[in-house]
């Protein structure tokens, strides 16, 4: 798969029509351009895992996606769930139900709060970096002597980013889950006056394996999205500076927007 | 050998190469030389694909490069080295891990035989102290050598030099030049080198082609672009300060053998 492309078109459109369908011609290329990175990526996991060489590369993106991102999942984590924990916590305390709390907050964060947090803080800290990195390398033909070197960028490049967020995402969401149940946890009993045993009794009696495993997909796959989107714009860079900083924007903007849709998509198929 | 058969390539509807038809020679050091933006870079790009004519072809050894497919373009791309203008190192890796990049990826070779390799693709650049340095740490002529140190590391038998030696200083140039030039005798390499220095590619190269506005202005051997009677070729010298005629070459040869000869005592002393 060759990543340094030229225009689709040589010449300027002939009128709005024509000007419509090339825009659309070229979004097209691009889904495509995202999709085939994508899946050569998740294709080159096992060589990642494996191969003395990719290994080394995949590791330093665990660390990079993971270690890196621990103190913003941390507060992002700690503080969602004290923002639950006090808004259910007052809902449920006008019929109440202030022991249910606990349920409430545990099951919100599985299910949906923790793998969107948790793909937002990525997003916006690691993909916005992994396309800056990719579409400064795209611009200062970095990539095209990758190409002629017979060096392939997406196995090169783009397979230990995207997998390592693939591996660091449901990891990350797990964490910023028990967080969040904390934080909860520490609100309802600081303002509310819900004893904290009862809590996390309340908690993990709702907890579903069902639930846990329908969060952990979710961000495994909100990984993948943002890895995918931003090792692409990453790679579609252009036009110097200017470029690196459009195909960053794009690529948080995209991955937000794809996170949301395929956030609704699970959930309307899980449930 | 590399033939350019009245290759068009137009650009957001401009045409920035018109019809450009040239051969650079197997075993030659064919510079193309120019003003800024007519195309220079655009042209070196053909060669390897990164950019497929609007129109006409470019040839390599026989195999049209723009319609090439997938394994023919990589056995094309195999057996070329690429210097970028900015030396496109990955800034990651030392100087050393960025020569020797190319052969662990895509060769078979063992540790002691790219080790080998690699310290002598920086000797002879004259980068083996910075070995170990990130690029960042290096300046920019040494980003540039150590670029081409990698170039050189798979013994290519086609290199293509974009802009080798600007930003170098004129001692270094020379060095660089020379280094091109030996070894396309030695081993018979097949080099095109884009250049803005005609008094650089007046010295090294076998054939000279001057682009101006896309289209080839004129070229030949040295001695023939430096006589030619092209109003563009003059005004060309005139602003690199190059004399034209026989002349101007003697001159040329005879200020680089000083500079050489300087370069070589203040080494000795």
């Amino acid at each position: 798969m060759t990543l340094t492309r030229e225009p689709m078109f040589d010449d300027e459109p002939r009128g709005r029509l024509d000007s419509i369908g090339r825009r659309a011609a070229a979004f097209a290329a691009g889904v495509g351009r995202c999709a085939s990175v994508t899946a050569r990526s998740l294709a080159s996991m096992p060589a990642c895992a494996l191969s003395g060489r990719r290994r080394r590369a995949f590791a330093q993106q665990l660390y990079a996606t993971g270690v890196k991102s621990l103190p913003v999942i941390t507060v992002v984590g700690f503080f969602t769930g004290m923002i639950l924990g006090l808004q259910v916590g007052l809902a449920l305390a006008r019929f109440n139900q202030e022991n249910l709390l606990g349920a409430a907050v545990m099951i919100t964060l599985m299910r949906e709060m923790a793998p969107f947090v948790t793909g937002l803080c990525l997003s916006a800290c690691v993909g916005s970096a992994m396309a800056a990195e990719l579409g400064t390398m795209t611009v200062n033909d970095e990539i095209a002597a990758l190409e002629i070197m017979s060096v392939p960028p997406v196995k090169y490049l783009a397979a230990p980013r995207i997998c390592s967020l693939a591996v660091m995402a449901p990891l990350l969401s797990f964490y910023a889950c028990v967080l969040g149940v904390v934080g909860g946890g520490f609100v309802g009993a600081m303002q509310l006056n819900v004893d904290f045993r009862q809590y996390i009794s309340s908690a993990i009696a709702m907890a579903e394996v069902k639930d846990l495993a329908v969060g952990l997909l979710k961000a495994a796959l909100f990984g993948v999205i943002i890895g995918g989107v931003s090792c692409h714009q990453g790679f579609s860079a252009e036009l110097g500076a200017l470029g690196v900083g459009r195909a960053v924007q794009k690529s948080v903007i995209v991955s937000f927007l794809l996170i949301l849709v395929a956030g609704y998509m699970v959930t309307r198929l899980a449930y | 050998m590399i033939r350019f058969d009245n290759v068009v390539k137009k650009l957001g509807g401009r045409a920035v190469l018109d019809g450009v038809t040239f051969s650079a020679p197997r075993g030659g050091v064919t510079a193309i030389v120019g003003p800024s933006g007519t195309g220079k870079s655009v042209t070196l790009k053909h060669i390897v694909g990164l950019l497929t004519p609007t129109s006409g072809t470019v040839e390599v050894d026989g195999v049209d490069v723009g319609a090439a497919s997938g394994a023919e373009l990589a056995a094309v791309r195999a057996r070329t080295g690429y210097l970028f203008q900015g030396g496109a190192l990955l800034g990651w890796l030392t100087v050393a891990e960025n020569v020797e990049l190319p052969l662990r990826e895509c060769t078979r070779l063992g540790d002691g035989e790219i080790s080998g390799r690699v310290e002598a693709a920086l000797a002879a650049v004259e980068l083996s102290d910075a070995a170990d340095k990130f690029p960042a740490e290096i300046s920019g002529g040494m980003v540039k050598r150590a670029g081409l140190a990698r170039a050189i590391v798979r013994k290519s038998d086609i290199i293509l030099y974009d802009e080798p030696t600007s930003g170098l200083d004129p001692v270094t140039a020379l060095t660089i030049n020379a280094l091109v030039k030996r070894l396309n005798s030695r081993f018979g390499i097949t080099s095109v080198v884009v250049t803005h220095d005609l008094q650089q590619a007046l010295l090294f190269a076998d054939r000279i082609v001057m682009l101006k506005g896309g289209k080839v202005a004129a070229q030949g051997t040295p001695l023939e672009f430096i006589s030619s009677e092209s109003r563009d070729v003059k005004d060309f010298l005139e602003a690199q300060l190059v004399a034209p005629g026989p002349e101007g070459l003697a001159a040329i040869k005879n200020s680089a053998a000083a500079a050489r000869f300087e370069a070589e005592r203040n080494r000795n002393t």
